[in-house]
């Protein structure tokens, strides 16, 4: 049983960097911006969609490159046209919008690559499984794993070690001061939100060869992103890294104990830590916010 | 003054005309356009009522392009009792909707019969509208459910496809006839909602009577993305077969998921759907399976059917396409013989045994006390990557099910795990 255990909780920290690369472009987007992105699915499937098109001309090498770019463009488009003027405006303006562009976003997807699912399959040179010891993995979802921890510990870079991330920084505790100091957030606002949704591109294309690709597959995963950013606390990028994290290891868990209750695990977990920690694990206390 | 007290009645008459026609519009709109409208006093009308929008729409679609296809034959063929033969065609969308169009096609479109349904709460619904009217048979051509079948069977509804029961007893009979029940150590995974529920009762049942041991059964949740935890968990337990009462998506994200992990064990499941298998690819599925039917059968009729479909659409009919295709031709075999549109003259010729040609090897007919479709079924396992003809040849056939010299009763229900009691 305690074996089990375990390889329950190493698997559960593999799938959990996964959902943190899927929320930390969300939490990014909020905590700049004050967007609440519930169009972030919508970009996690476009990432699959793209990731289609591209693997099937250059390979998943070049999927898992150009995809969140291609998604990063698009995002790119959307903020410059549309987000941008609205975030002065009533944040309710911000959350219709995005919510409109989920709902439109899904039905294109449906005529442009049709109502059913498409095939993906695990690229062949990913194909097979690591045993270590009583422990099994697939090579796939270790590359996974180097490529969120990758793409994690960029972000973190950028955050913290570049004069961009401290604008960023600066930006989402003050914007005001930022200002006064006479330095523009447009195309700091800009640029996170082409990040944001890269990253939801980017976990999209690497959930495409797992699950599949399919029109409604970017509804299905918001709720889980948005319950991550709230257990990890608004704002923080640790917080989000160990919020994801703990829902992977909660949720293998849970598939052990009692199976029924594994996808509500993660909304549990949510009201424990809420109760205990109003603000989430390492959310900060935000003038802007409160 | 005078003028506008004059225009003022005309105004208003004029917008009594506009929202009588809003109204009309929007009459027409609740029920929707039937496709085919140029109605013909003298043809005699087939509903096609079954799912074209939603997570079944694309299974509807299949179901949809056969039955025209089936009706444009009979057509070709000199139609029925010296008359046309009509499609009507309808996206039953609901349980809700599909009462509300069944009685539409019924009352207002006098059809002599309804063709269709996936969703077997739909197809329950329906077949209480035609129980009541009793002036239109109505064959199910997609709902698995046993109960309609069973406790809510009624004379006007006959079922072309299988129920739950005949999927599994179909894969059980092979494996009892393999050697893979008695003692075996089964895993089972079932989606945690009705239809699962049903087929876990079914399932566990036939492998409890076979002498086989049920080591674990996990509910899981609608939609589960990442089945990983799940596998590490079959391959802790070490079972002799895995078995999964899943459908749709979540029986496409299993297959994946268990082909990354290359675990030894065999996998066979409850239910099995062409569609969600294509959508899969062949790259990412395995094991054994049961089919109601598919294009891969090696019988002249369903060559031949294959063919037609496949050179009017471009791509082959599915197991869906089948049953709405064998529906509108059981019910088109049905008037000419019986030579009447009398829903229960049709009922009793159908009851007293008549054998239609369903692109099988065997012909089909209704059992009597529940009109549950006498007929074969196939196992089948997945092809060989490197002999496929193309992208939707993914199986082989390893056997029928009955064999060739086996009752056709042995998957159906008994009276005992299926009563059926007709008003």
């Amino acid at each position: 049983m305690f074996a089990i255990v375990i390889e329950q909780i190493l698997n559960g920290l593999l799938v959990g960097s996964y959902y943190i690369v899927l929320s930390l472009g969300l939490s990014l987007i909020f905590s700049l911006g004050g967007v609440v992105n519930l169009a972030h699915g919508a970009f996690y499937a476009l990432g699959a969609y793209f990731a289609y098109e591209v693997e099937r001309r250059l390979g998943f090498g070049g999927a898992i490159l150009l995809s969140p770019i291609g998604v990063a463009v698009v995002g790119v488009a959307i903020e410059r046209l549309f987000l941008r003027r609205l975030y002065h405006e009533d944040p309710m303006l911000s959350l219709l919008f995005t919510f409109g562009l989920a709902m439109t976003a899904e039905q294109s997807l449906r005529l442009i690559w049709g109502t059913s699912g498409l095939p993906f399959a695990i690229p062949a040179a990913l194909k097979g499984q690591l045993l270590l010891g009583d422990f099994i993995y697939s090579y796939y979802r270790l590359t996974v794993l180097a490529v969120a921890a990758t793409s994690i510990f960029a972000c973190w870079l950028l955050l913290h070690r570049t004069a961009f991330g401290m604008i960023v920084r600066a930006g989402t505790r003050d914007p005001e001061m930022v200002r006064a100091m006479g330095i523009s957030l447009r195309p700091a606002l800009t640029a996170v939100f082409a990040l944001g949704v890269a990253l939801a591109g980017l976990a999209g294309v690497m959930s495409a060869p797992l699950a599949g690709i399919q029109p409604a597959m970017g509804t299905e995963i918001l709720t889980a992103a948005f319950v991550v950013v709230v257990i990890g606390g608004l704002g923080s990028f640790w917080g989000v890294v160990y919020a994801g994290l703990l829902v992977g290891v909660v949720r293998g868990i849970t598939v052990v104990f009692y199976p029924p209750a594994a996808e509500a695990s993660m909304y549990v977990l949510m009201v424990l830590i809420l109760l205990l920690r109003p603000r989430g694990l390492m959310g900060e206390k935000f003038e802007k916010f409160e | 003054m005078k003028n506008s007290k004059h225009q003022h009645p005309n105004a208003r008459r004029e917008m009594l005309k506009k929202s009588a026609a809003l109204g009309a519009a929007a009459v027409a709109a609740q029920f929707g356009f039937p496709a085919i409208v140029r109605a013909q006093a003298d043809a005699i009308k087939f509903a096609h009522l079954t799912p074209r929008t939603g997570f079944l729409g694309q299974l509807g679609e299949y179901g949809f392009k056969a039955a025209s296809m089936a009706v444009e034959e009979v057509n070709a063929a000199g139609g029925l009792l010296g008359r046309k033969l009509e499609l009507i065609a309808e996206d039953s969308v609901n349980p809700q909707t599909a009462v509300t169009k069944a009685q539409k096609l019924i009352e207002r479109d006098k059809v002599v019969a309804i063709i269709g349904e996936i969703n077997s709460a739909s197809a329950l619904a329906i077949g209480e509208q035609v129980a009541r009217y009793k002036t239109t048979p109505f064959f199910n051509t997609g709902g698995n459910s046993d109960a309609l079948r069973g406790k809510n069977c009624n004379r006007l509804m006959f079922h072309v496809e299988g129920g739950n029961t005949m999927y599994t007893k179909t894969i059980g009979t092979w494996q009892k006839a393999e050697n893979k029940i008695k003692g075996a150590r089964w895993y089972m995974l079932t989606a945690d909602y009705a239809f699962g529920h049903d087929l876990f009762r079914v399932s566990s049942k036939f492998l409890k009577e076979n002498g086989g041991e049920l080591i674990n059964n996990d509910m899981v949740p609608t939609n589960t993305a990442d089945y990983s935890a799940y596998i590490l968990k079959i391959r802790q337990a070490k079972p002799d077969l895995v078995y999964i009462n899943l459908a749709g998506v979540d029986q496409t994200t299993f297959l994946k998921q268990y082909k990354e992990y290359n675990l030894p064990y065999p996998l066979a499941g409850g239910v099995m759907d062409t569609i969600p298998f294509w959508a899969a690819g062949i790259d990412s599925i395995s094991g054994h399976w049961q089919s109601l039917w598919f294009h891969g059968l090696e019988v002249p009729a369903a060559q031949a059917f294959t063919n037609r479909f496949s050179g009017k659409f471009g791509f082959p009919p599915d197991n869906q396409a089948w049953g709405d295709y064998v529906g509108v031709k059981i019910m088109a075999q049905s008037i000419a013989e019986a030579k009447t549109t009398d829903a229960l003259k049709i009922v009793e010729y159908l009851e007293k045994g008549a054998s239609f040609d369903i692109l099988k090897a065997r012909k089909g007919s209704f059992r009597a006390w529940d009109h549950s479709l006498l007929q074969e079924m196939y196992v089948v396992k997945v092809k060989d990557k490197a002999r496929m003809k193309d992208k939707w040849d993914i199986f082989d056939l390893v056997r029928p099910v009955p064999g060739a010299s086996e009752s056709l009763e042995l998957i159906q229900p008994t009276r005992e795990e299926n009563a059926c009691t007709m008003a």
